[in-house]
């Protein structure tokens, strides 16, 4: 379960991303994040994931206040945290098997298993047989997909997705829509943030709007 | 345990073969740290082959320790065998007055003289190497006052103004030895941390995905810690590579200059327990540089989405 109770986040420029906000995900849950640019989906995100703190209220994710988890314990908070980006955050000098393996290796899962997962991962995305092939020679969906199967390839509770299928084309949209559905239907815990209105309404899960930092 | 292992293995050969796809920059940080290993390590072995040429410092101060004149040479040999029991005395030699008369004669150019002498002025001496383990100055004047205070010795002779100069220019170098170690060992920790920092910078943007995804610091960590054993080990290779260039070529004229005073000494190179030393050395020095600048840059270093 995620919950915010009276979140509100401030950056060091002075500028208010989230003022007050109050919202809770079941567990299992698929849900959308909406928005326009700036309206602070992404800081809703980054604070589930840990990249940000909240400057005031707290953050629960799996019973865990997250605002006051000490630095050790970071990593493997982490861990169970999937998180795919809208710029892909790919290691763009190292094949696309060690991006996709890299959750598992930092988990210090056996090499055999580490094989199998990545190859799983892979063929869910529509990748298998680019493993030794370098992000920069794949085309900016295809990376889009190695960042998903990175998120993906640990089996995290929660899987967040920020603007997930926008550099992608409808058909191959809607694919990874699926496959984020997939993930839910296993009991992980999905949010994304998106400002398309019509895959929210393809996939008729619930949607949190937030404008001005605020829930609508 | 053996998925550790092979990690470790992992983050090994990653050092290994980052160093080697930059071989200019490598080549110019070991060249450095080899450099600073040298100089202590040139002087340590200058301080040992010093010591081996001069001879062991108990034989050069041997104590004559003269007897009384009444003293019968059999009572001097059981003198002698009474001082061999006694700690820090290495071994004694009896030299008979008839022997020491004997020499005298030859050697001295008065043997027409000595002839006309009634009997030999010359007592029983007995000549006390010190062991090599007691041969400081405060442990040598306690033998000479031990000896000195026997009834049947006249005098103990004994050249410890030498054997002080000698102590104290020995303390010297043992000194700028340390302090060479200690300045220099620092010179290579800031060389290994800065050559770290550099390559964590150069890597931020992968260090930052690795957190991303739950890497914590001690796994991002490691490779730059073999990183910098790999720099310190290879350094301490090329250190006893220079110093073993420099032994061989100068045996030769030492050996030669040796040999004007009539000595067999030949120029000792680095032993085993030296390079032990020396790798352990360049290890510790590169990993605790390496630790010492990855711990306090990756604690700066936070993803950003």
């Amino acid at each position: 379960m995620i919950e915010f109770d009276r979140v509100s986040k401030r950056y060091p420029n002075g500028r208010e991303a989230l003022s007050n906000v109050n919202l809770r995900i079941e567990p299992g849950e698929l849900i959308f994040l909406t928005g326009r640019s700036g309206a602070g989906k992404s800081s809703v995100l980054k604070l589930i994931s840990l990249l940000e703190r909240p400057t005031r209220g707290t953050v629960t994710v799996n019973n865990i206040n997250i605002g006051t988890l000490a630095p050790r314990k970071i990593p493997a908070f982490r861990r169970q945290i999937g998180v795919v980006f809208q710029d892909h955050k790919l290691l763009m000098d190292r094949p696309v098997f060690d991006n996709v393996a890299l959750p598992l290796i930092v988990s210090d899962w056996p090499l055999k298993d580490i094989d199998k997962r990545v190859r799983a991962a892979l063929d869910q995305v529509g990748l298998l047989g680019k493993e030794r092939v370098l992000p920069m020679e794949l085309s900016v969906g295809e990376q889009q997909r190695v960042g998903i199967a990175r998120a993906v390839i640990a089996r995290p509770v929660v899987l967040i997705a920020d603007e997930p299928t926008g550099n992608l084309d409808p058909a191959l949209a809607l694919e990874v829509m699926r496959l984020f559905q997939r993930f839910k239907e296993i009991g992980t815990t999905v949010v994304i943030a998106t400002h398309d209105v019509h895959l929210v309404h393809e996939f008729g899960q619930r949607a949190i709007a937030i404008e001005n930092g605020q829930v609508q | 345990m053996s998925t550790y292992f092979a990690r470790h293995a992992q983050a090994l050969l990653g050092s290994m073969g980052h160093l080697s796809r930059n071989p200019l920059a490598t080549f110019l940080t070991v060249t450095v740290i080899a450099l600073a290993l040298v100089l202590p390590l040139g002087l340590n072995l200058f301080v040992a082959n010093a010591r081996a040429a001069t001879g062991n410092f108990s034989n050069a101060v041997d104590m004559s320790v003269y007897l009384r004149g009444d003293i019968s040479a059999e009572k001097a040999e059981q003198l002698a065998r009474s001082a061999r029991g006694r700690v820090g005395v290495g071994d004694v030699t009896v030299l008979r007055s008839d022997q020491a008369l004997a020499e005298f004669r030859k050697y001295s150019g008065f043997g027409a003289a000595i002839e006309a002498l009634q009997s030999n002025p010359l007592p029983n001496l007995l000549v006390v190497h010190p062991d090599a383990d007691h041969s400081g100055p405060a442990q040598l004047e306690l033998l000479k006052r031990y000896f000195g205070a026997w009834p049947e010795v006249e005098l103990v002779q004994m050249d410890t103004e030498w054997v002080q100069r000698f102590s104290a220019i020995l303390d010297v170098l043992r000194t700028v030895l340390l302090i060479a170690v200690v300045v220099l060992s620092l010179g290579v920790l800031a060389v290994v941390g800065n050559t770290i920092r550099l390559e964590i910078l150069n890597r931020r943007a992968e260090i930052e995905v690795t957190k991303l995804v739950g890497g914590s610091n001690a796994f991002v960590r490691r490779p730059f810690l073999y990183t910098g054993v790999l720099y310190g080990v290879v350094g301490a290779l090329l250190a006893w590579g220079i110093i073993a260039l420099a032994v061989v070529v100068l045996r030769r004229p030492v050996a030669s200059l040796a040999k004007l005073y009539g000595s067999q000494f030949m120029l000792n190179g680095l032993s085993f327990d030296d390079l032990s030393l020396l790798l352990l050395g360049g290890l510790v020095l590169g990993w605790l540089g390496a630790w010492v600048s990855s711990s306090r840059q990756l604690a700066a270093i936070e993803p950003r989405a």
